[in-house]
């Protein structure tokens, strides 16, 4: 049958995963990556655990993302959901950033920083101490099962999935009070949420780090895409030295099918040298790719700018006493100039260019002016509506009644005393729902919840004869707080008075 | 554009067999996970047609294996949701409404309740803000013709207001003063009433028309009296209008708004929902001498 045809393994739709064994290699951008995955999975793991003191009436978990009351917590920073565009801030400077690294060093955030190739580098490394190196992968995938096999197998997929319980365990406590969390995990009391997290975290680690790996890279993530395109040819990139590699040693011997592939000129140039080129075709450079590429082929979307080949081949080099380096970091315009025998310029002239240095001052000045209104943003806030239906109601000493409902903001972590007042509309008075007309005055006092939002429905009757719309300001001073700072600046909003249209007055 | 397959060399795959430009697309398989991923989800898509309604037939969709449909869904919210109210509904049906306001979260369903019971028996009459209108009185403002408080409102909303087929109904009659007085003397008295009211100058005519016909029902000085829902004349809210065509109509052919009993047709609860929320709408009063007596304060106002 035609449709059972396409998914047969043998249909040519397939494609199966070809093995990648990436060769366990050292150097100093692996030197470079451990560090980073040192870095970032101890800022991962460590974060949800940091105290922070905030006062009774807030929690004092340093970087908490409390959905329930949406609130925010970074360290002295709370952000509300109406200060969410701080949020949005991050988010602009997370993708201008990402513009900066990529048109300074390509795809370093993939190669380095990304979770995939944290996790994976990770697996790959359990990998190595289960089943060995390279050659011992191979040599064992290809062999029989046997018991020692499964034994192998059983702990490599065991590690991968205590990690992978790992990460997505830790994920959880960004969310609550990580000690409380922790253990109404292990005791079965937490929510069930916190367990679907968990579920649902550690598949996608198991499956996208330990399963799939490269081919989350090259077919899922859309990055890649994005990021070739915004790669210019001043950006540094994972470069094959083709001129001074070809031809190969081995390869001058034989037929070399891959001369095809590069400019004719460029090998008129070696060989009218008459001499062979520096790549001795060991394949190092293949065997520890973590993608399962051939940088020589030249860039390609499967590469992830990590750098491990250079270590690979750098250290051929210096065996074969030849300078480092034919794999290297190299700009597009650098490899023109190198070609020809040029110089290649100083890694810092190639990082501070104009471009860089732009994104750079988009990035920090965003940043920048972040900080300063966070530093200056009020804690208080009041925001006025007024109910519309009726507009205003008269009262049957003549005076006209608004009524209007007002939100007080109290976001400091302590309860606080306001007193609530109207400015600019003569012979005002006011009450809440919890007085009434005979208490009405020209301000009230209204106590606020720490950290929260207060509602009240405020009546202002004022005489009739005046503006059809008159403006007003309905203004909440804290009443305590030293006189002149920040915790004393009144919050204030601007309000419509209704009346009846001036013909209707009675 | 040419159209022949042949195997790249250096890839070692076939070409689709389309060429522009001298760009040719290889025809690169998919990955298996991928093409597996495929096949589930159309494996899914099949399962939810046989399970859930799907496919449109002359009169209603198929039904699907479990027989599931949003109706049967909403009705069990609906049960759950009357299952989870009935406790306060219980405890709202058991105290007295001028005492719900010692009972915040009572009183604050109450107001909810009523809110939503306002807009579907009530806003024909008073509007969806309550603001009424000409013969509709406002239930926002501080101006009662049966008195604002909880219990008043409450015994309104039962009873009615001259409602026909009920003894208990708030009941009073004004005269049309066509039959009694001249229109010269209505004139007058219109004159009169603005001028108590503070919309003209003193007439003593009218004064004196006044004291004889009115006065028994809106007292002598016009303030009016809530045992008969006789309207103050010297404030500022007119039912009818205060300007003198419509005070002339008003005492020469008297007006009898018409509200119906609402216990013939809502239960006590919702009534006491109803009353709850009109007073809470600003203009409320406080319970009577006789409940605060017994420290029963009145919370809102
Ligand atoms: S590691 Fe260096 S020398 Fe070896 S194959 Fe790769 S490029 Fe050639
Ligand atoms: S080609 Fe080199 S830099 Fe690119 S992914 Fe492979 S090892 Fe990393």
């Amino acid at each position: 049958m035609a449709a059972l045809d396409l998914i047969s393994p043998n249909s040519p739709l397939y494609s199966k995963r070809k093995g990648v064994y990436p060769k366990a290699v050292n150097g100093f951008y692996r030197r470079l990556k451990w560090l980073v995955m040192a870095v970032t999975l101890t800022i991962y793991y460590v974060t949800p655990w940091l105290r922070w003191d905030r006062g009774p009436y807030a929690p004092d978990q340093a970087v908490l993302i409390d959905l329930a009351h949406r609130r925010f917590y970074m360290f002295s920073i709370e952000i509300w959901p109406q200060e969410f565009y701080y949020v949005a801030g991050l988010l602009v400077m997370a993708g201008i950033g990402l513009f900066l690294v990529t048109s300074a060093v390509g795809r370093a955030w993939c190669g380095y920083a990304c979770p995939q190739t944290v996790w994976t580098d990770l697996f790959v490394h359990v990998e190595r101490l289960t089943d060995g190196d390279r050659n011992a992968q191979i040599r064992l995938a290809r062999a029989p099962m046997t018991p020692g096999k499964a034994a192998k197998r059983f702990t490599k997929h065991a590690i991968w999935i205590a990690i992978a319980v790992a990460t997505g365990g830790a994920w959880i406590f960004y969310f609550a009070d990580a000690p409380t969390l922790a253990v109404a995990f292990v005791t079965g009391s937490a929510p069930f949420v916190a367990y679907a997290t968990v579920g649902v975290l550690t598949a996608t680690t198991y499956i996208l780090g330990g399963l799939m790996r490269e081919q989350v890279c090259i077919y899922m993530c859309p990055w890649p895409r994005i990021q070739t395109a915004m790669l210019d040819e001043k950006s540094l990139i994972v470069t094959y030295k083709y001129w001074r590699g070809e031809p190969r040693t081995r390869g001058l011997k034989k037929p070399v099918p891959q001369l095809a592939d590069f400019p004719t000129e460029s090998i008129n140039i070696a060989m009218r040298a008459g001499r062979a080129g520096d790549c001795i075709d060991c394949d190092s450079c293949v065997a520890v790719c973590p993608t399962g590429i051939d940088i020589r082929e030249g860039p390609q979307i499967g590469c992830i700018t990590c750098a491990l080949c250079i270590d690979a081949c750098d250290k051929v080099m210096a065996q074969i006493g030849r300078p480092r380096g034919l794999i290297d970091y190299a700009t597009l315009e650098d490899a023109v100039v190198e070609k020809a025998g040029g110089a290649p310029r100083p890694v810092l002239g190639t990082l501070l260019r104009p471009r860089t240095l732009v994104y750079f001052a988009i990035w920090a000045g965003i940043g920048g002016a972040m900080l300063f209104s966070l530093g200056e943003r009020s804690r208080l806030d009041i925001s006025v509506a007024s109910d519309r239906n009726p507009r205003y109601v008269q009262l049957s000493d003549g005076s006209i009644r608004n009524s209007y409902t007002v939100k007080l903001r109290n976001m400091e972590a302590r309860p606080r005393g306001v007193d609530v007042s109207v400015s600019g509309l003569p012979g005002a008075v006011m009450w809440t729902e919890a007085g009434s007309r005979d208490t009405a005055g020209p301000s009230t006092r209204v106590t606020l919840a720490p950290d929260a939002t207060t509602q009240l429905r405020l009546f202002v009757a004022a005489p009739a004869d005046g503006s059809e719309h008159s403006r007003f300001h309905l203004q909440a001073q804290p009443i305590d707080g030293v006189p002149g700072s920040k915790e004393a600046r009144p919050a204030r909003d601007d309000v419509t008075f209704e009346r009846p249209e001036r013909e209707d007055a009675q | 554009m040419k159209m022949t397959k042949r195997i790249d060399a250096p890839t070692g795959t076939e070409t689709v067999g389309h060429e522009w430009d001298g760009i040719e697309e290889l025809d690169t398989p998919l990955p298996r996970w991928w093409l597996m991923i495929f096949v589930a989800c159309v494996v899914f898509a099949i399962g939810y047609v046989v399970v859930y309604p799907a496919i449109p037939m002359r009169h209603s969709a198929t039904q699907g294996v479990i027989r599931w449909n949003s109706r049967a869904d909403y009705q069990a919210q609906v049960a759950a949701d009357t299952a989870r109210r009935a406790p306060i509904n219980r405890a709202i049906a058991a105290t007295p409404v001028e005492q719900l306001p010692q009972h915040p979260a009572l009183l604050r369903a109450a107001v909810e309740g009523g809110r939503a019971a306002f807009k579907v028996h009530c806003v024909q009459c008073h509007g969806a803000g309550a603001a009424g209108s000409v013969g509709y009185p406002n239930l926002n403002d501080d101006d009662w013709l049966w008195g604002g408080d909880l219990k008043s409102i409450e015994y309104t909303l039962i009873n009615g207001v001259r409602n026909p087929d009920h003894d208990a109904t708030r009941f009073s009659q004004m005269p049309a003063f066509a039959d009694i007085l001249q229109p010269a003397e209505i004139n007058q008295l219109v004159r009169h009433v603005r001028n108590i009211s503070g919309q003209g100058k003193p007439n003593a005519a009218g004064a004196a028309l006044f004291a004889a016909n009115c006065a028994a029902c809106h007292g002598a000085e016009g303030k009016g009296g809530r045992e008969f829902g006789a309207p103050n004349l010297t404030d500022g809210i007119w039912l009818y209008g205060g300007d003198e065509a419509a005070l002339r109509t008003t005492i020469t052919y008297a007006r009898a708004g018409v509200m119906p009993r609402w216990n013939a047709r809502l239960d006590p609860v919702t009534i006491r929902m109803l009353a709850a929320y009109v007073h809470s709408l600003g203009g409320g009063e406080a319970n009577p001498a006789a409940v605060l007596a017994e420290g029963k304060v009145d919370g809102g106002a």
